[in-house]
């Protein structure tokens, strides 16, 4: 479609041109100055070229790092997207239910994040948290500030309590947009239940699970406010992800070249990423025959 | 193959009905005979959307009985039915290839791959599909979804009937006398029942043998296309069909005669014979087709209010008292003065009482 | 108040859209903007409204230069395919809201809006809600609201394109009569020469992005001056045939030798282009005058009071347009009948050379 021709408009967007610009590109720009320099002082810094990013990509903790956040990011996206789909097909299509389950369901979301972990922290607290003290009561031995792998299990548990409605109700308005004609097609070709899922509401629903996948990807691989609060990155480094990492370095010990030079390889992970992601669910749609 | 029977049939939407305004269908009782090409045709709002829906099953009427090859279906679910449907927009498998949505109900009814291959071919090259078995059916213009959607209804060697609705919407004008070649040819292989549902008159008409015209739930006529212009049952046929439609006036009877505003206007002796029982609100109704110029004294006079040329005739209005009348004329035929004389051929000049067809 | 076009063309990134249309609208008639889907009428629609600017050309109101001003500044009111009412204002607030924002009186605001509705006929609606109405009743909504503010160019794009036929007979015929009373430039786009014969005024037909005709509608109809107006000014369009004239002998095809006609004695001899209306092809040969030609049917479409006959003939198809219910079998054979008086003749280049002589432009 053709666009209407409006000479003022280019004055109507300065003002968020000059904003963006403020707001995101000046710190990028300083961020990229800081990777390449040894910074002590405001008057005292020197160009020290690629030598950070060597220094980040060799380091063995922040590999480690790198690897758990993939690890949770991953973990994350298995759980949460087919459990969206599974409860947004559960749920009811129309009647008086609709905005009960809805409502029901955007109560994490409204939750801050700081809280969420501070709500599980007393949650799995295994001498009075409800579930710390029921998982023991089952005889499992559970202590998520002593054992990495309850820590870790917690802290997964939380994200999927958090941000599983995003992909249900992601998931729920795409469902809703299939016109009637097509089940009552199915039906009449004879579909089973499950090649109505995997021919019609699945392919469906391809945009708005491109939508879920990639923002919980960003969001989960960003994780910082959850797991602070609930276990501080511990037990050891076992729940230390990459934002948390990056603040110690750059506000803790004021390593701004580094941490710089982290940033950026952080936000060219995401990038990247998410771009792998966008091509092949992209891919998945048009591709074969 | 199926004969389909409604017997005693209505239906309404919100039950316990007090009165015919509660029906969204009213009692109708009709035999469907097997392999017949059946439209139902109305303006929106008329019922055959619902009607569409008894026979597929969504809907189950409040009254009466759907009767398949002599077995009752009122309860019975759409997918145990045997019927096919095609909707107004292509309803197709995004991610299958033209010979998978083919397939697809075969398949999921466990017939061998080989009789499926076999069927499949069979009905591709009957749409003209054939060359786009592999491609995959999203990317196909309008028509060929379409196509693909009436071929996922007749691969199936047990369907008893096709459903239709309004399934030309979305072809290009251009482009539509092929697809309903195509169907008609298809119903007279496979001999078919076949229903289809649409509110243009041109559709309706040039793919059914029999017309079931609804208008307010009501089946007002059903019939043949002919039948439908040369004899509309029902002032609501008259005015439905044909571009512009039948013209009525309001008429008394004197002997041999209807009187329109003081003119005499002669009748047949079949209308003649079958006025005697005739009561309620008189009408004659003739079509623009019908009416004639004459300068001939005896004919009832006219004001010609404009005269529209369109083309290949001329379409002229006139007034008769209060009554509009349209009359077409071919391009060929002198025009009219400000004033002109109508004569009514008795053969086509039909009386109607309360607005149905006094014969 | 005269709307003038001055080789106003439109290419958008290379690709040619408009190609250098020159053309005025007088107010007091319909201009119709006839031509097939993508033949340009909606672009050059935008362009005379200012919601584009042309590549190159002017747009003249009443000789002022108004190329470079936009929309809001010019008097336009604009009706869609669309039936576009704001869904959750009254019938009266909808039609009211172009004078709500020019600041006129509340007694005047009724006045007009009361006015142009009764116009409309759509009087008794003024407190329902668009959604309430059927679309006969929308799309009136929506053209009372574009009437009602007195605009200098009013543009419908086909606007009766979304409606059932019977309420299009009505529309249509509404049409004429609201449209001969304005003084207003009225342009109005369709593809149907229906369309454009009942409303008469004057025809300008587009094809791929160029104004092909420009005249008072009998006269494009009745010569229409190339191929291409033939077959956009005819529903269905006009059949062709490849011809010979030789020595006062008419052939069409292998078969059809007849004596040339009156209007085609002075061409020279040569081949030729000749073209009938599917109206002007019969069934019967009326005083043995007729030239016959067979074929076979493909379908027969029934339209109410008239039937269209596909015709297959070889390699070429013909549309036969008769009065009536006809009932044909898909192959059955078939002999039509022409008229060689209802003959147009075009040469190699698609142009009109002559044109039957009883197709002459006297109706009203």
């Amino acid at each position: 479609m053709e666009k209407t021709y409006y000479p003022k408009a280019w004055l109507m967007v300065l003002p968020v041109v000059a904003i963006v610009s403020f707001s995101a590109i000046v710190p990028l720009m300083t961020v990229i100055n800081y990777s390449v320099q040894d910074i002590f002082g405001p008057e005292n810094r020197y160009f020290v070229g690629m030598e950070w990013f060597r220094e980040i990509l060799g380091d063995p903790e922040i590999r480690g790092a790198f690897q758990r956040q993939f690890l949770f990011s991953f973990a994350v996206l298995a759980i949460e997207i087919p459990l969206g789909i599974a409860i947004a097909l559960c749920m009811p299509r129309k009647g008086p239910w609709v905005s009960v389950v809805l409502i029901l369901l955007a109560l994490p979301l409204l939750v801050p994040w700081n809280v969420v972990g501070t709500i599980w922290q007393m949650f799995a607290r295994p001498d009075i948290g409800l579930l710390g003290i029921g998982i023991n009561g089952l005889g499992i031995d559970y202590n998520f500030t002593g054992n990495s792998i309850d820590a870790w299990v917690t802290v997964l548990a939380m994200d999927v309590w958090h941000w599983t409605s995003l992909a249900v109700l992601l998931c729920y308005a795409g469902l809703q947009a299939i016109p009637d004609a097509y089940y009552q097609a199915a039906r009449i070709d004879g579909a089973s239940r499950w090649a109505v899922f995997r021919y019609i509401e699945l392919p469906k629903m391809r945009g708005v699970l491109m939508i879920a996948i990639l923002l919980r990807f960003m969001d989960s691989f960003k994780i910082f406010a959850e797991p602070f609060v609930l276990t501080g990155g511990g037990p050891g480094d076992s729940t230390t992800f990459l934002s948390q990492y990056l603040t110690t370095m750059a506000v803790g010990q004021f390593d701004l070249g580094p941490a710089a030079a982290f940033s950026i390889i952080y936000f060219l992970v995401i990038l990247l990423v998410s771009y792998v992601f966008y091509q092949v669910i992209n891919n998945l749609g048009k591709g074969v025959s | 193959m199926a004969k389909i029977e409604l017997r005693n049939l209505a239906h309404s939407y919100g039950g316990n009905p007090s009165g015919p305004q509660d029906y969204a269908l009213r009692r109708m009782d009709h035999v469907w005979e097997d392999g017949g090409a059946y439209a139902l045709l109305g303006p929106s709002g008329c019922g055959k959307t619902t009607l569409l829906n008894i026979i597929s099953g969504l809907v189950q009427p409040s009254e009466g009985e759907v009767v398949f090859d002599g077995q009752q279906v009122n309860t019975l679910p759409t997918e145990r039915r045997n019927v096919a449907q095609v909707f107004q927009f292509p309803v197709l498998y995004d991610t299958m290839s033209v010979y998978d949505n083919l397939a697809f109900p075969l398949r999921n009814r466990g017939v061998s791959e080989d009789r499926i291959r076999e069927r499949v071919e069979e009905i591709a090259a009957m749409l003209d599909l054939g060359d786009v078995l592999k491609r995959r059916a999203v990317n196909l213009g309008a028509d060929a979804k379409q196509k693909i959607s009436v071929g996922r209804g007749l691969v199936r060697s047990d369907v008893a009937a096709v459903l239709f609705d309004e399934p030309l919407t979305v072809i290009d004008p251009h482009l539509k006398w092929r697809l309903r070649r195509k169907l008609k040819e298809i119903h007279e292989r496979l001999q078919l029942t076949l229903v289809y549902v649409t509110h243009d008159q041109t559709e309706a008409l040039t793919f059914a043998d029999r017309i079931v015209v609804m208008s307010e739930g009501e089946v007002v006529q059903l019939g043949t296309p002919q039948e439908l212009f040369e004899r509309p049952a029902h002032t609501f046929v008259g005015y439905f069909i044909g571009s512009p439609g039948m013209n009525f006036l309001d008429c008394g009877l004197d002997g041999d005669a209807a009187v329109v505003d003081g003119h005499r206007i002669p009748l047949s002796e079949e209308v003649l014979e079958a006025a005697r029982q005739a009561e309620g609100r008189l009408e004659i109704g003739i079509r623009p087709e019908f009416l004639e110029l004459t300068e001939d004294s005896g004919g009832v006079p006219a004001e010609v209010e404009f005269v529209e040329d369109r083309g290949t005739h001329r379409l002229i209005k006139t007034r008769v008292g209060d009554n509009e009348l349209f009359v077409k004329l071919r391009d060929d035929q002198p025009l009219p003065a400000e004033r002109a004389r109508l004569r009514f051929p008795p053969e086509w000049t039909l009386l109607y009482a309360n607005s149905r067809l006094v014969r | 108040m005269t709307l003038r076009l001055e080789g106003i063309s439109k290419y958008v990134e290379g690709e040619m859209h408009i190609d250098r249309v020159d053309m005025a609208c007088e107010p007091g008639q319909a201009t119709v903007l006839l031509g097939l889907t993508q033949a340009g009428k909606t672009t050059l629609m935008r362009l005379m409204a200012g919601l584009d600017r042309p590549s190159s050309g002017r747009i003249l109101m009443d000789d002022r230069d108004v190329t470079r001003v936009p929309v809001r500044k010019r008097k336009v009111a604009m009706v869609y395919q669309q039936f576009i009412n704001y869904p959750s204002l009254s019938i009266y607030d909808n039609i009211a809201s172009p004078l709500k924002l020019a600041r006129i009186s509340k007694v005047e605001i009724d006045r007009r809006v009361r006015a142009e509705a009764e116009r409309m006929q759509i009087g008794h609606l003024l407190d329902r809600l668009p959604a309430e109405l059927s679309g006969g009743q929308q799309q009136r909504t929506a053209m009372a609201r574009a009437l009602v503010r007195d605009a200098q160019l009013l543009l419908l794009d086909e606007p009766l394109i979304n409606l059932d036929y019977k309420l299009r007979e009505q529309l249509r015929e509404d049409l004429q009569q609201i449209f001969r009373e304005r003084d207003t430039v009225i342009v109005y786009a369709t593809t149907e020469p229906l369309e454009a014969l009942t409303l008469g005024g004057s025809t300008a037909v587009m094809h791929e992005g160029r104004l092909v005709q420009h005249g008072p509608t009998p006269e494009v109809y009745h010569r229409p001056a190339s191929v291409a107006v033939s077959q956009v000014f005819s529903d269905p369009p006009m059949n062709l045939f490849a011809g010979e004239l030789d020595n006062g002998e008419l052939s069409l095809g292998a078969e059809a030798r007849f004596k040339a006609p009156t209007h085609l004695r002075d061409l020279p001899s040569g081949r030729y282009r000749f073209g009938v209306r599917p109206g002007q092809m019969h069934l019967d040969n009326r005083d043995q005058a007729r030239m016959a030609l067979t074929g076979e049917v493909e379908v027969a479409e029934i339209a109410g009071s008239e039937t269209y006959i596909h015709v297959r003939h070889g390699e070429a198809a013909w549309v036969v347009q008769v009065e009536g219910v006809h009932a044909f079998g898909l192959g059955d054979p078939i002999t039509v009948y022409i008229d060689p008086d209802r003959l147009f003749a075009f040469d190699s280049a698609g142009r009109l050379v002559a044109a039957p002589a009883s197709a002459r432009p006297d109706a009203t």
